[in-house]
Parts: C-alpha cells; structure tokens; sequence
C-alpha cells in the first residue's frame, strides 16, 4: 500500500464525513463535488484511470447541476407560497 | 416513526451494522493480494483474442455486453421517471418564450465569459467524440465519452444562453437521442444473433490491435452507449433546468 | 494497514447511513444516500487491486506485467454514471413532494389519498 493511496483513503474518509455532517444542502452540494474529486483521485491512485474519469464528470458537472436546480425550484416554490399565505 | 425514535433505532443497529461490516469484510483477501481467477484471464487473453487494449472496455462492451445491456436500460428507466415526473404539472405553464431572446433569469454573464464558454462548446464536443471512439485503446468509452459530450452544450449555459441551448437541443430530440442509443445497442447484440448465431457476439473483423478501428464491435457499442448517455443526461439537464428557471405557477405570471 | 480501504467502506457506508436516518430535510437524504454508495465503489476497487499492479490497459505496458482485475472497474464505472441519473430521479420525487406537500421534511410526508 503507497503512501498516495493511504492519503487518498485518508481524505476520501475526511470528505465522505463532511458531507454527511453539514445540514445546509448548498453547503452540501459544493461538499458533494470536493469529495467526488477527492474519490477519482482515490480511482487514480487504485490504478482505475476509467472510473476516475467518469467520476470526474459525474462530480464536477453531472450531480452538482441537478441538485442546484432541484433546491432553486424547492426555494421558489416556498416563496410563491409565502406570497401567496401573505396576499390572503 | 418519528424522528426520536429513527435516531434511536440507528444508535443501536448502526453500531451493530459497522461490526457485523468490519467481521465481514475480515474474510476478504487482504488489500493488494486479489485471489480471483477471472480479471487475470481477461487480463491474459483480452488483447489476444479481442484485439483491444483497454480491459475495461473490452469487459464492458464485448465480454460482458450482456450485463452492460442491462445497465443500460436501467439509465433508460431512470431518465424516463425523471422526464415523466418533472413533466409540468396542469397548474403550471412556461414561462419565457422565443421573445425573450436566448435570455432567462441568470443572464448576467459578462462579455468574456460568452466568448469563452462559445469557445469550450466545440472543445469539449471534441474531446467527448475522442473518448467515445478511442474506449477499446485508451481510458474512456461510451459511458465517459457520453457524459464529456452531454456537458458540451451545456457550456451555452454559462454564457446565460440556456434558451438558444433549449433551440438547439429541443427535449423531443433528445428522447429520441437517447432512445436510438438504447435502441441501437440492443440492435447491435442482435447482429451477433444474425451473423453469429449468438446474443451479442462479436460479428465483426478484430482488426490489428492499437488501431482505431480494431476490437470488432466495441467501437460501435460505444457509440451506441455514447448516444444514450448524452441524450439521457442533456435531457435530465435540461428538464431539472425547464423547472429551477422557466416554469413558474401561472398565478405568478400576471 | 491492509484493511484500510475496508474500513474506510465500512466508515463511509454507516455515515451516510446515519445520514439518512437523521436527516431533516430530503435533498440532505439524497446526497446522504450518494455517500452510502460510493462506499461501494471503494469497496469493490480496493478488492479488484493488486500490490504493484497497473492499471489493465497494454497499450504501453510489457505483456508480462502485473495489471489489477478490470472486472470490477467496469462494474464500478458504469454505476457511476447510474447513480447520476438514480439520484436525479430520485430528487425529480422530492421536488414533487414539495409541490404537492410544501415541505422538504420526510416528518411531514404523508399517504397520498387522493
């Protein structure tokens, strides 16, 4: 076992329990990407060029998109419904 | 079950859980001592027999084409609940039409960051076909390929243009993008019925191992997969985005 | 040593877990549930790899050389591109649970009626 791949689990370990423990899901997205970078590095160092890749992607890019636009809609929608609870 | 006692239950059985998980895993060839049989014969008669270099694209799209197909079809699924479920919904209507002008509510982009993101559109669309083709020689294949090039036009979005990207890739276009790839890569394996005589076998000359157009069939299977990965995740994009930036409760409107 | 990418399967599976248990909002539940299964994905590399081994692609490697099992990189890789969509199914659910119940708290979920 290389000292990369130690350090590697070491920070996959760390990210995994960040993302987990902050309650503020925007908070969480930007957490989600960190840790997915930190997991293709971890693929890296596990000799598994194909998966980091995809995960790379799918981290960067992929997850973040969907999640931000869900809670933008979930945040409108309560704004909308304050307005609406105000109006009456 | 209220909140309490799902904590509760949880401080008893996850405890419980990470022992029975650690005495499990004990079992386990330790870390760097793998036993199995079946990776090291891929492994010795990958490039022999399939003539390509990547094992893991050959595992994906030929040894193993089987299971992949079944994969496949689970993102077909998945896409489909998500395009029925964020369908708009009888109260709500879009807002934001050709009027608007390729505009919507986060278009503040500044004049280098359009240029910029124009400029990454053909970029990235390039490295997503230099992936997919390349899968059976080098890291990569459909399923990265398809993802490096969904997120192509989605760099339009950057520069604050996601109406011109919704013009340019309309939903029925990608439903059908997506439903040709599924399609052709079921189709595929029926050409190894054909020519073959069996389900997804390889029906097409290996060519010489580290050219582009070596490993038989793999080559195709990864375009297939290529397809349907990008149309399965434009649309999945593009209807979270129809949701969080056009469409809001037509009460809102007036 | 040896055991450590195990363990820290084990850690990441039970986090996210308590995760999902404790959470108090859906979209936390969601992203909570993509930790529980990326433990799998270390998991499954940390049994597939070999001591000194690299990665299975020849292009540039002597034919005798020590590569790690590809099996259970496929396996791995095209679950990476599953969950994405897995997860935008599931989130499309919380949104259409906060249309229909205003709230994004599993507390105040309740059976459909109508």
């Amino acid at each position: 076992m290389t000292v990369v791949q130690i350090m590697a689990l070491a920070v996959v370990a760390l990210g995994g329990g960040a993302v987990v423990a902050v309650s503020d899901p925007l908070r969480q997205v930007l957490l989600l990407s960190i840790y997915g970078v930190a997991l293709a590095l971890l693929f890296f160092a596990f000799q598994a060029p194909d998966v980091a890749l995809s995960e790379i992607v799918v981290s960067a890019l992929g997850l973040p998109l969907i999640i931000l636009a869900a809670l933008r809609k979930i945040r409108q929608h309560e704004r909308s419904q304050d307005e609406d609870s105000g109006a009456r | 079950m209220s909140r309490r006692a799902r904590l509760g239950l949880f401080a008893c059985a996850g405890p419980a859980l990470a022992v029975v998980l650690v005495l499990g895993f004990r079992g386990l060839p330790a870390f760097g001592h793998y036993h199995g049989v079946y990776g090291l014969v891929v492994n010795g008669v990958e490039l022999s027999l399939r003539h390509a270099t990547d094992m893991v694209t050959a595992l994906n799209f030929d040894l193993r084409a089987f299971d992949t197909l079944g994969e496949e079809f689970i993102l077909f699924a998945a896409v489909t609940g998500v395009a029925l479920l964020l369908r708009e919904l009888r109260d709500e209507s879009q807002r934001g039409s050709a009027a608007d002008d390729g505009a919507h509510s986060f278009s503040g982009a500044s004049d280098g960051l359009r240029g910029a993101s124009l400029l990454l559109v053909p970029l990235i669309v390039a490295l997503g076909v230099y992936i997919v083709l390349h899968g059976a020689l080098t890291p990569g294949g459909g399923f990265q390929g398809g993802l490096v090039l969904a997120a192509g036009p989605l760099a339009a979005l950057l520069a604050g243009r996601y109406l011109a990207l919704k013009r340019l890739a309309p939903h029925a276009a990608l439903e059908v993008l997506d439903a040709l790839g599924a399609a052709a890569y079921a189709l595929l394996g029926l050409g190894g019925l054909v020519f073959a005589s069996i389900y997804v076998k390889n029906f097409l000359p290996l060519g010489i191992p580290g050219h582009l157009l070596s490993g038989g069939f793999m080559a195709l299977n990864s375009i297939a997969v290529g397809l349907e990965v990008t149309g399965a995740f434009l649309l999945t994009w593009t209807e979270f985005l129809d949701q969080a930036l056009l469409i809001r409760r037509r009460s809102e409107r007036s | 040593m040896s055991f450590l990418p195990y363990a820290v399967a084990v850690w990441l599976f039970v986090a996210g877990l308590w995760g999902v248990v404790a959470s108090r909002n859906l979209v936390r539940t969601v992203l909570c549930l993509s930790v529980v299964q990326s433990s799998t994905y270390v998991l499954l590399l940390g049994v597939g790899y070999r001591s000194a081994g690299r990665a299975p692609i020849v292009a540039d490697v002597p034919v005798v050389s020590k590569l790690v099992d590809p099996t259970v990189q496929v396996l791995v890789l095209t679950d990476i591109v599953i969950e994405a969509t897995v997860i935008a199914l599931l989130l499309a659910l919380v949104v259409q649970a906060h249309k229909r119940f205003g709230s994004v708290d599993p507390a105040d979920l309740r059976p459909l009626r109508d």
